[in-house]
């Protein structure tokens, strides 16, 4: 049933509207993480429910189309990716596991700056993780049982359809 | 069972009660996660990480490793709902 387009002009008009903004809202909260509550977690769950947002009003195929599981799966990948290549990229450099300061040569800033983003780089791989997991969750869940089950209340459908045509 | 089940949950609740009599006060400035290193992370975030949200720099630098941990943890669920739950008669293809 999940999987079949939600027909409502109104949702899907006002959906249309809201899923910039509630992306851009999440990039404010990934980015902003410094200075305000945010940051990797909360920033890709917004961004996940924006996903999800047109799934429920347009339909499974059509998210689908926005963002395929396997690249999701992928993004999912990366983003741990990123958080333990930083980690492991300061360990080249010569200093602890995550130990953003020995970044500082790279971008040529001064230490605590260096730490700042190092922060910033962490964050974004998480966001990037915590999107694509929960999509990809959310997704697999609702393709998980409706195969068979969709075809038979569809049949159903059309057999009440037909006795009613045959009552009358 | 159930008397005995019943037993074992007010003997371990009890136990737990009678444990936080020697908890300090809810907010107790002497309290000794107040006086030993919530008071590093206060007076140094800013001058170590330039990040006023010291939830921040304690999250994604100075407990880094932890939440790295966090992030795998949501990756292997991800991973785990996939193997079990996705359907791959349908869509052998990439999508």
């Amino acid at each position: 049933m999940l999987r079949s387009r939600y027909q409502d002009i109104i949702a899907q008009t006002i959906v249309r509207i809201m899923v910039p903004f509630v992306q851009i809202y999440a990039l404010y909260v990934l980015a902003h993480g410094h200075y305000s509550p945010g940051g990797g977690f909360q920033g890709g769950v917004i961004l996940a429910a924006s996903l999800v947002l047109i799934f429920l009003v347009y339909g499974y195929e059509n998210a689908l189309e926005r963002l395929k599981l396997a690249t999701a799966g992928r993004l999912c990948s990366l983003g741990v990716l990123i958080y333990a290549g930083i980690g492991f990229l300061c360990l080249l450099l010569g200093g602890n596991f995550l130990d953003y300061s020995r970044l500082a040569p790279i971008f040529q800033v001064s230490l605590p700056r260096a730490r700042s983003l190092g922060i910033l780089g962490i964050e974004t791989g998480v966001a990037l993780a915590v999107m694509a997991a929960m999509y990809s969750i959310i997704m697999d869940i609702v393709n998980s049982d409706t195969g068979n089950g969709e075809s038979h209340a569809a049949g159903h459908e059309i057999e009440n359809g037909e006795t009613s045509s045959d009552g009358k | 069972m159930k008397t005995f089940i019943l037993a074992l949950i007010i003997i371990a609740g009890s136990m737990l009660i009678y444990g936080t009599q020697d908890m300090p006060n809810w907010g107790d400035p002497q309290s000794p996660a107040s006086v030993h290193v919530s008071p590093y992370y206060i007076k140094r975030s800013i001058i170590d990480t330039e990040t006023p949200n010291i939830v921040s720099s304690v999250l994604a630098d100075y407990r880094g490793y932890d939440t790295m941990g966090e992030t795998t943890v949501i990756f292997t669920a991800a991973i785990v709902c996939f193997l079990l739950l996705r359907r791959r008669d349908e869509d052998e293809g990439d999508r």
